[in-house]
């Protein structure tokens, strides 16, 4: 089985977000890049099927060289190739058309995407790339096994979780549950030392349009103090809930 | 050229989502001169969806599509857009409309907005304000498609009456044995219990219960409040609680008017993913947890002296009101 694992290099969970060039671009200024932690499960997930059933991995990303650490992560994790899209992640349609032409060259069996990213939060990646390949796609995944050509499938859905079967080619919008938190990897020594002799291969983009275009960003306006009720006196905080907020 | 939107349904009735992308459509719509149809896949009444301002509803009733299906979904929904010469498909921040809308925007050739707040910005260049960054920033997106998909946040506009004709009429797109390659083989949902995208209020508890022995107060006092119940990161990863319930960046999003926290700290991660509340309230011992910086009312206090007295006034409350 082939898999293709796509990596999105996103802000570390902590970032503080700021705006540059009179609020139009992510000030990148200080801030750690790590591997979007909804493609890090499924890269995880993929890492079982290499180890138990033989499966090659090869993960993808579609930006700049600054994004090559976080593909030398996810090949010291124990990917066997990367890939790197070299062009600027526009919008979500743009870096699905990117991908897709990687998925058909390569030929896999099983692609596995976040089910969003963390910073732009679109969520369109995956779905997209099902669409413009024609094959079957699981959004919300967190239960994957593969028997020969057939995969079984859970999801999450509002309220609960709902198990399928799909043939392969399949396309996969994956998050935590795939595996457990405890289940993921932190590149030991001898893997650093791998990746750097795994092949990482450089190819240029597909032309392709913008549907979208960022035009601006803001930052949420300030928060107004907190209100502190005394604990002696939970009769204010439901008056509070009930007059004031009006949520009650 | 209506404004094209997919109402969802469960059970033959309209989900809260559904009646809120209605009446977002309907703004829309007169935002461009133009009227509102809705698609309505095996769903409830169309005079309902007239009380909130669809003119009319393209109505279809299919066996095959008794359960949801992304691509067959997207692909009767294309359909109607086409039928209908939509420029603009409003859906919800569902999971089954998050998952369609992608499919449906390749199909459509459309660019695609999700997580939008409010109104567009412009009609002409066509701009919606998103959330971004998990919710630490939003962003003004531009669509430069002829046809354009936008996926409206749960709770961001909220239901607005506005009686219009609400007209059925049948609608029988034609489907292909391609949009079936996944084939459901179970549904596990809790009937019984309100889920976190659809609750108006959401209490959770962090690791400062102590144990999961502990959350009988948390399910008490959502019930009294008619609340779904969720849980912090750390929670969920000692396996206090399911999965399911965790809220926060790689967790479920909550956009809820009433947010709980208790014993949650408040670590930036969390946040992020409740930021969209309305109302957050915050009960911990630590006056210095991060939480108090973004919550609206907070009680330092000990949880389990405060929770239990919570609920009883809270019971008063309800009975009083009622």
């Amino acid at each position: 089985m082939k898999i293709l694992v796509c990596i999105s290099h996103v802000p570390d969970t902590t970032s503080k977000i700021n705006f540059t060039d009179g609020e139009t671009k992510f000030d990148t200024n200080g801030v750690q890049f790590v591997i979007n932690p909804n493609d890090e499960f499924g890269l995880t997930r993929a890492m079982w099927f290499k180890e138990k059933q033989g499966a090659s991995v090869d993960v993808v990303n579609v930006g700049g060289a600054e994004t090559e650490p976080t593909l030398r992560k996810a090949l010291a994790i124990g990917a066997d190739n990367a890939i790197r899209v070299n062009t600027e992640a526009t919008d979500g349609f743009y870096v699905a058309r990117q991908l897709t032409k990687v998925v058909q060259d390569g030929g896999y069996d099983l692609v596995i995407a976040g089910r969003e990213s963390i910073d732009y939060n679109g969520g369109m990646v995956p779905g997209m790339i099902a669409g413009l390949t024609g094959a079957n796609f699981v959004n919300t995944c967190i239960g994957l096994e593969v028997d020969g050509d057939t995969a079984t499938v859970t999801r999450e859905i509002d309220g609960g979780k709902e198990t399928s079967t799909a043939k392969l080619p399949l396309i996969i919008g994956g998050q935590k549950g795939l595996v457990e938190e405890s289940d993921l990897r932190i590149p030991n020594m001898r893997g650093i030392m791998m990746a750097r002799k795994k092949p990482l291969t450089v190819v240029d983009p597909v032309e392709a349009g913008q549907e979208t275009k960022a035009v601006q960003f803001q930052k949420p306006a300030p928060k107004g103090e907190v209100t502190l009720v005394a604990p002696d006196n939970i009769d204010q905080l439901v008056e509070l809930l009930h007059n004031e907020a009006k949520v009650i | 050229m209506s404004v094209l939107v997919y109402t969802e349904s469960e059970g033959e009735k309209f989900k809260k989502a559904a009646l809120e992308v209605a009446s977002y459509a309907k703004e829309v719509a007169a935002m461009l001169g133009t009227t509102v149809t809705a698609v309505s896949i095996n769903g409830g009444s169309s005079s309902e969806l007239g009380a909130y301002g669809v003119d009319k509803v393209l109505e279809v009733k299919n066996d095959k599509l008794s359960t949801f299906n992304a691509k067959a979904y997207a692909d009767v929904i294309k359909q109607a857009v086409e039928k209908e010469q939509a420029k603009v498909v409003i859906v919800s921040s569902s999971a089954d409309s998050k998952f369609l809308a992608p499919l449906l925007s390749v199909h459509l050739n459309a660019g695609y907005a999700p997580n939008v707040v409010a109104l567009p910005e412009e009609s002409s260049p066509f701009k919606v304000k998103r959330t971004a960054f998990s919710n630490k920033a939003f962003n003004i997106t531009e669509i430069t498609t002829d046809v354009k998909v936008v996926g409206l946040s749960n709770n961001a506009f909220g239901i607005k009456e506005n009686a219009a004709a609400g007209a059925s009429e049948a609608f029988e797109p034609s489907l292909s044995d391609s949009d079936f390659g996944i084939e459901i083989t179970n549904i596990d949902r809790a009937t019984d219990k309100v889920s976190i995208a659809d609750a108006e209020i959401v209490v959770s508890g962090g690791r400062g219960l102590k144990g999961p022995e502990n959350w009988g107060m948390v399910e008490d006092l959502a019930e009294v409040l008619g609340a779904a119940t969720a849980c912090s990161k750390p929670v969920s990863d000692l396996g206090w609680r399911p999965h399911a319930e965790h809220v926060g960046q790689t967790g479920k999003p909550v956009a809820s008017n009433l947010y709980i926290a208790i014993g949650v700290s408040g670590a930036i991660q969390h946040l992020a993913g409740i930021n969209a509340s309305k109302v957050k309230v915050v009960i911990n011992n630590d006056p210095e947890a991060p939480f108090f910086k973004a919550a609206d009312y907070g009680i330092v206090g000990d949880a389990f002296e405060v929770v239990p007295k919570l609920i009883e006034k809270l019971k008063e409350f309800k009975s009083n009101n009622a």
